[in-house]
């Protein structure tokens, strides 16, 4: 492998583990605080990818020509309407179960994301949906003698946007009353509703802000991809479901890392082997990781206690 | 919220909470109801279905506060019918299983009993032979395993090759399907099983997107997407059911005319056994020192390694026990559908017998059949929903947990206990 296949390729990679990062963090964080697989989580990514799509048709269908503002404009579209639906979904389908056997939450969720994929494709049809590009210009870098390295400048904004986010949610988790509230119920539910903090509030505002992260990732997927269906969450949700597991489910720093090897692996795998078997490229690094690290690789080894 | 509706007087709380239902949903159905994306000539226009918007609204207001008053005024009354449901004593359900096997032993013999309706039930009957076997994995092991179908598909290819290849015949091919399929989940089993439950539950998921993709690119041993044909049919000790085979016929051997029903018949009659076979090892074997061990670590695990169990080899039992009737299962498939292919082995297949499991009460034989009856046997019915059946199947999954979150018939109670309390049933549902 030359050195200008290596630098593309990671380019490459650090987009895809940008989506990855940015899903496996609702992930994660519901797990983190109900300890659930919210398993319609993939489903809501591609309810973003939906909401953003149909945003930008409605903008070119009013006249407006600014693509940094059409950007903004459905960005902040996406991950309002698809918040809704990551509460809708936990108040439907997760509160009442709260404190029943582990496996009805979870079937729960299976339920709820074949509604939420059969919903869009009724809804929406199921031919494969796909747009022009938006985003144009590319930068190219000599690398070496004759060898080169491209970088689009979407790639570039999905990067930067999302460490802008990741920064941001950081600091929320860190540094804010609902953050606190956040880690105090993660610890202990029970306790920090003794204390004051509205336990259903914190969880409803987790899953808000689990589907506005996997909004954006789906906002970035067409634009990055252009082309979208109905199916699109279910393999997406696995992979960055695995990527937060990777990282040490429960762990915030641990989903982005995870992300980011997940889109590594992803990137290189073509370049070295068959295509058609990356995905099990991908699980097969996930059942080594846990057998040699269960906790992920961030994660808290946890002490059960009888 | 919550303490808005603590000061108002009921029915205005509810109106409340109706009308905000509604506001939700309309906010939900504005940009994915509300809109369609057309494909034109020049590229995706809208078409705007507003209306749609309107009626959704209604429809989650009307529901949401018939909800709140049915659970106000009509719910208590109807408490004491429900909870009455796992109530039922044991023997009644014993008598009921074996009524059960007796109807479906005699009901081909039914004057309504025509062609499609013994299809349909032999497709149920599939379902409820692998919701019994992953029950020895979930509801008695108590092993999340969410790749069942893996092994499912093992088993059918594991036929389709066995007889195409070496041109063995169905019955020596069911056994080797079932090792095969046992020999996999020992495979996976062994490094995985150490883990606990959720990632036990994300490793089977990917194990069974494995085996899907592997069968989807090796081309050159399963033909990938376009799946094998012409999967050899089963015989009844060697007589065939086709109008003319190298052998005798079935219908040439007993003097009958020939029809194709007999073999619909025979194939309902086999999945049956089938079917019988394993819900009569995993009652056997909960009475034998493996079962309870199951058992005993679904319960407490920490408790039985201090007490020198090795919970790698005992879960192992249970994964492979449980992954080889679905290897069974899958031959059968094979030999029914004539024709597989990777797509029969999805991962909606593994959430169905899952929810099947888990619906029918982990641990219930008889609620897995109701179960199965229940998800896979009406949507059969109701094909003519068509592009709905799928939505209606996940909504059903919802509103099933939300009534019955642990499943339809209950019964979770360890098998030996040493001071019977009939009262601890639904305590022990960890």
């Amino acid at each position: 492998m030359t050195i200008d296949i290596f630098l593309q390729q990671l380019v490459n990679g650090l987009t895809l583990g940008a989506f990855y990062g940015l899903i496996a963090l609702g992930y994660t964080m519901v797990y983190g605080i109900i300890g659930m697989i919210n398993f319609a989580h993939g489903d809501v990514y591609m309810i973003g990818a939906f909401v953003a799509l149909i945003g930008f048709v409605v903008l070119s269908t009013v006249g407006v020509v600014s693509v940094p503002l059409a950007i903004l404009v459905v960005l902040i579209m996406a991950m309002f309407f698809t918040a809704c639906y990551g509460w809708a979904v936990e108040r439907i389908a997760y509160r009442p179960l709260r404190g029943s056997p582990r496996l009805a939450p979870l079937i729960s969720a299976i339920g709820m994301s074949i509604v939420l994929q059969n919903y869009v494709q009724i809804a929406q049809g199921a031919r494969t949906k796909s747009i022009q590009p938006i985003v144009h210009g590319q930068y190219s870098f000599e690398v070496g003698p004759g060898a080169h390295v491209t970088i689009s400048l979407l790639q570039i904004v999905i990067i930067v946007l999302t460490v802008v986010l990741m920064a941001g949610f950081t600091w929320v988790i860190r540094s804010t009353s609902l953050g606190r509230a956040q880690r105090a119920t993660e610890q202990d539910a029970t306790m920090a509703a003794l204390l004051g903090v509205n336990v259903n509030r914190t969880i409803s505002i987790t899953f808000v802000i689990g589907a506005s992260l996997a909004a954006v990732a789906g906002m970035m997927a067409t634009l990055y991809y252009g082309v979208i269906d109905f199916y699109i969450g279910f393999i997406a949700g696995i992979k960055a479901f695995t990527a937060a597991v990777l990282g040490g489910i429960g762990s915030l720093p641990g989903a982005m890392l995870g992300g980011l090897i997940i889109g590594l692996i992803e990137s290189f795998w073509p370049v070295f082997f068959d295509l058609a078997y990356r995905d099990v490229a991908v699980f097969g690094v996930l059942i080594l990781v846990l057998i040699f690290r269960p906790t992920g690789l961030l994660g808290r080894p946890e002490i059960e206690k009888v | 919220m919550a303490a808005a509706a603590r000061q108002l007087p009921p029915p205005v709380a509810m109106l409340r909470d109706a009308a905000l239902a509604a506001v939700v949903a309309a906010l939900l159905a504005i940009p994915l109801l509300g809109v369609r994306l057309v494909d034109n000539a020049s590229g995706l226009t809208l078409d705007s279905r507003l209306p749609l918007v309107l009626y959704a609204a209604a429809a989650v207001f009307a529901g949401r506060l018939l909800l709140s008053m049915g659970g106000r005024y009509v719910a208590p009354s109807l408490r004491g019918l429900t909870s009455s449901l796992p109530a039922m004593p044991r023997n009644s359900l014993i008598v009921f299983g074996w009524l059960l096997a007796l109807a479906a032993l005699l009901l081909p013999w039914m004057p309504f009993a025509e062609r499609s309706l013994i299809d349909k039930l032999t497709l149920i009957l599939i379902y409820v032979m692998l919701g019994w076997g992953l029950n020895i994995v979930v509801g008695l092991a108590g092993l999340l395993d969410l790749g069942y179908v893996a092994f499912y598909a093992i088993g059918a290819y594991a036929y389709a090759l066995f007889s195409m290849h070496f041109g063995l015949s169905f019955w020596i091919c069911l056994p080797l399907a079932g090792l095969m399929a046992a020999l996999f989940g020992i495979a996976l089993g062994f490094p995985v099983l150490r883990l606990r439950g959720d990632y036990l539950a994300i490793v089977t998921l990917g194990f069974g997107e494995i085996i899907r993709v592997v069968l989807l690119n090796w081309q050159a041993v399963t033909n990938g997407p376009n799946g094998i044909t012409g999967i050899e049919r089963p015989t009844l000790f060697g007589l065939s059911f086709s109008r003319s085979a190298d052998g005798p016929t079935f219908a040439d051997f007993f003097g009958i005319e020939y029809s194709p029903v007999q073999r619909v018949y025979f194939l309902y009659y086999l999945i049956l056994a089938l079917a019988l076979l394993t819900t009569a090892f995993a009652q056997r074997i909960r009475r034998l020192p493996t079962g309870r061990a199951w058992e005993a670590l679904r319960e407490d695990e920490i408790a039985c390694r201090s007490l020198g169990m090795n919970p790698v080899t005992v879960k192992l039992s249970a994964f492979a026990i449980g992954a080889s009737f679905a290897g069974l299962a899958g031959s059968f498939f094979a030999t029914r559908q004539g024709f597989i292919s990777p797509e029969s082995f999805s991962f909606i297949e593994s959430a169905t017998i899952l929810a099947i499991v888990v619906l029918g009460g982990m641990g219930s034989q008889i609620g897995i059949v109701l179960a199965a009856v229940l998800l896979v046997g009406l949507p059969e019915w109701f094909r003519d929903l068509s592009e709905y059946r799928m939505l209606v199947f996940g909504g059903a999954m919802v509103v099933i947990m939300l009534w019955r979150p642990q499943g339809l018939l209950s019964r979770r109670e360890p098998t030996i206990l040493l001071d019977p309390k009939p009262a601890r049933a639904e305590a022990t549902v960890p």
